[in-house]
């Protein structure tokens, strides 16, 4: 009972002070309008630990906090680390003023009432991709907005394939076909990352939503039928069975070596891949399992968002600063600094005028699916099921159908 | 325990009415020196192992979530976590995978460090150097010996199929088969194993003077009967040791596993430590990574206990 009383005086003041923030963005002035004037620094938690990406972010950061005339306290984390680091920070009540987040992971901290709801502090979604906006967004309140996107694909070998007379698949079937072509001695035609983690079920997702499969059941046919493809290209050899245990990481190795002429992987190994020049590579969509169909792949990448740390002053101006690392000028150079593409969907023809690698990620962005944006909170669930299965199929101790069966079972 | 305190109490009986309340007062002079002497001990002992193992237990009996972490409420659920984890089908595979790493690893790391550590008693040239690189295993950071094994063990590229290909034989998903991974992982953890048994088994030889075996050898006890006889017996205490840390040691094991495999390929190589890992820290169902431990500490404890009794066994004797 106190403790109802308590929520409701606090819902009761944040509205007030809601009320007055934007009373002052008008320029009249409230009695309980937080002084932003005061604030000169704000903290700032993120998971981009290793160069070049800490530098590029680093960039679009300061770019903000100049415009915004604030310094910014930087800790960044390694990506494993960070929610751990969150909930440490949670307990102990030294939230930073802005916190990264990786998108599938925004509802779940926004369902812990950890972060601010940005819509309610004026923050607008208008011109986003609807998968961006969805992603972020819990209980019907915007938590996080995310500047740039990325998404997988498919990574081809250009010379290798040239040399065997195989054109890039754009379908199931081709893509069978030209990985078994491929195969031969040490090379592999396929690779891709199937282990037992988040990343295994995230490379899965664009077979398994192009083929009309989803996560709300994910004991259908049209999901059995997605497995059986990375089945199809592991028992027959065109993929290493090695596959259960590489990282995206392990895979761009692959890729990078020679030892795979194709690879489903994301644009943020561009850089890698430029390193090695004497790999020519290109991308295209993944491959649909049936004419006709979208590839749909799902949306990665990391949101902004305000953790509620009680200072309302720092509050509002990280609600500025989260804004201004989504303006059009920061989103365009974001992507074009890190491969990635930009949230604005209006945005892309200037994009890929810039970056016209980067056709087959725009195009995929523009139709991809955010991982919670069915199941919300729900998604690190259907995500085990997803990836208990594959490792079920992988090794042969079930079909692809009874995998789903047997790991949504537990 | 028992003997020091009733020692003075059949002393104080046997001897005259007056003497006592003046031993008594002087023990209990002793006792407060010596509690203050136990005190820092005790205090650190509370606060770095008594704190986490009562906060464990209480975290076993809550629904511990994300949200935890923000609000600071945990509903009291009773042993819904228990039971949770324990219904689990992968609970009995990582109670029997954490059986057979452990058993596996414990003979294994125990055969192969006593016949090193008997070979190393031999005086021969760089006997030294050599006992010195074989620590080498010991001295590694885990997360860089199960990256090195892992590459190892690669299927395509590892060096180790590579290695066996030259006798034609097929490459072996050592990390990606179920059937064979949890050996492969044993394996690499007996090599992680070796040098902890040798060193302390060496030591142990070390004390064992070389009278009884000149003795032996004048009755006829050489070699596999110097072993049965001397050696064997005189190396028990320190036997018992090295196999009851051993286990401890090796029922907790995560790192290796995790680097190696990460509970995989199919859970083939899930333990009880790796599942506690996995629903606490991938999960984030604290309530039930919590209850896997407890399990995994109460399964120590009963070796921990067998450990103390015979120390003080070794020590009465």
């Amino acid at each position: 009972m106190k403790r109802r009383i308590v929520t409701t005086l606090a819902g009761g003041l944040s509205a007030a002070l809601a009320l007055s923030a934007c009373s002052g963005d008008d320029g009249t002035g409230g009695g309980g309008e937080p002084e932003t004037g005061d604030v000169t620094s704000l903290s700032i938690l993120d998971y981009y630990n290793n160069d070049p990406d800490k530098t590029l972010v680093q960039e679009g950061l300061d770019a903000c906090a100049d415009e915004l005339g604030i310094t910014l306290e930087r800790e960044t984390v390694p990506g494993a680390d960070l929610i751990q680091t969150v909930l440490q920070q949670a307990s102990s009540q030294t939230l930073p003023d802005v916190l990264m987040l990786d998108n599938p992971e925004v509802q779940q901290i926004a369902e812990t009432g950890a972060l601010l709801p940005l819509d309610e502090h004026g923050v607008s979604t208008e011109g986003f991709a609807q998968g961006i906006v969805d992603a972020s967004t819990y209980d019907g309140h915007l938590y996080g907005l995310q500047p740039v996107a990325n998404t997988i694909a498919l990574f081809y070998n250009v010379e290798i394939l040239e040399e065997a007379g195989v054109e890039p698949p754009t379908t199931w079937d081709e893509l069978r076909e030209a990985a078994a072509a491929l195969t031969e001695g040490d090379q592999y035609g396929m690779a891709f990352n199937a282990n037992a983690t988040y990343e295994g079920s995230w490379q899965f997702l664009p077979p398994m939503w192009t083929n009309g499969g989803d996560e709300t059941d994910l004991t259908s046919p049209e999901v059995a039928e997605a497995l059986q493809l990375w089945v199809d290209l592991v028992e027959s050899g065109s993929a290493s069975e090695s596959v259960i245990n590489w990282t995206q990481g392990d895979v761009k190795d692959q890729f990078a070596a020679g030892r795979a002429a194709m690879m489903v992987n994301g644009p943020w190994n561009i850089p890698a891949l430029n390193e090695t020049p004497e790999v020519q590579w290109d991308v295209v969509q993944f491959p649909v399992n049936e004419p006709g169909q979208t590839p749909v792949a799902p949306l990665g990448g990391e949101a902004w968002t305000v953790p509620v740390t009680g200072d309302e002053a720092s509050q509002a101006v990280a609600v500025d600063f989260v804004e201004c690392l989504n303006s059009p000028e920061q989103q365009l150079d974001w992507a074009a600094a890190r491969y990635t593409v930009p949230t604005r969907t209006d945005l892309a023809e200037e994009y890929l005028a810039e970056r016209p690698e980067m056709e087959a990620f725009t195009e995929q962005v523009a139709n991809a699916r955010s991982r919670t944006g069915q199941l919300g909170p729900e998604w690190p669930d259907a995500a085990t099921v997803i990836y208990e299965a594959i490792q079920l199929a992988l090794t042969g101790q079930a079909e692809p159908a009874e995998a789903f069966e047997q790991a949504s079972s537990r | 325990m028992t003997s020091t305190t009733e020692a003075p109490a059949g002393a104080g009986r046997g001897v005259s009415t007056p003497v006592p309340p003046r031993r008594r007062r002087k023990i209990r002079a002793d006792d407060v020196g010596r509690i203050l002497f136990v005190l820092p001990a005790g205090i650190a002992m509370a606060l770095l192992f008594g704190y986490p193992v009562v906060k464990n237990v209480l975290m076993s009996l809550q629904e511990y979530t994300l949200t935890t972490f923000f609000t600071g409420e945990a509903p009291w659920v009773g042993l819904a976590n228990y039971a949770d984890v324990v219904s689990d089908p992968i609970f009995s595979q990582a109670m029997l995978n954490t059986g057979l790493f452990t058993a596996g690893s414990i003979v294994f790391q125990f055969a192969i460090g006593l016949a090193l550590a008997l070979f190393f008693k031999q005086k021969f040239p760089l006997s030294g150097p050599l006992r010195g690189l074989l620590l080498l295993p010991w001295l590694l950071p885990l997360i860089v010996s199960s990256a090195t094994w892992r590459a190892i063990l690669e299927q395509d590229s590892g060096i180790l199929n590579q290695f066996l290909g030259l006798f034609g034989v097929e490459p072996i998903g050592w990390l990606v088969s179920p059937s064979v991974a949890l050996i492969a992982v044993i394996g690499v953890n007996i090599w992680i194993g070796i040098p902890f048994n040798t060193t302390l088994l060496y030591s142990g030889l070390q004390s064992i003077p070389d009278e009884l075996y000149e003795a032996g050898a004048l009755d006829g006890a050489t070699h596999a009967k110097a072993f049965r006889y001397i050696t064997w017996p005189s190396l028990r205490p320190v036997i018992s040791v090295v196999l009851i840390l051993g286990v401890v040691y090796t029922l907790k094991v995560l790192d290796i596993i995790l680097g190696l495999t990460g509970g995989g390929p199919a859970n083939a190589t899930q333990t009880l430590a790796t599942q506690s890992y996995q629903r606490s820290f991938v999960d984030f169902e604290f309530g039930h990574g919590a209850a896997l431990s407890n399990i995994l500490i109460v399964i120590s404890m009963v070796f921990a206990v067998v450990y103390l009794r015979r120390g003080r066994q070794a020590a009465d004797e």
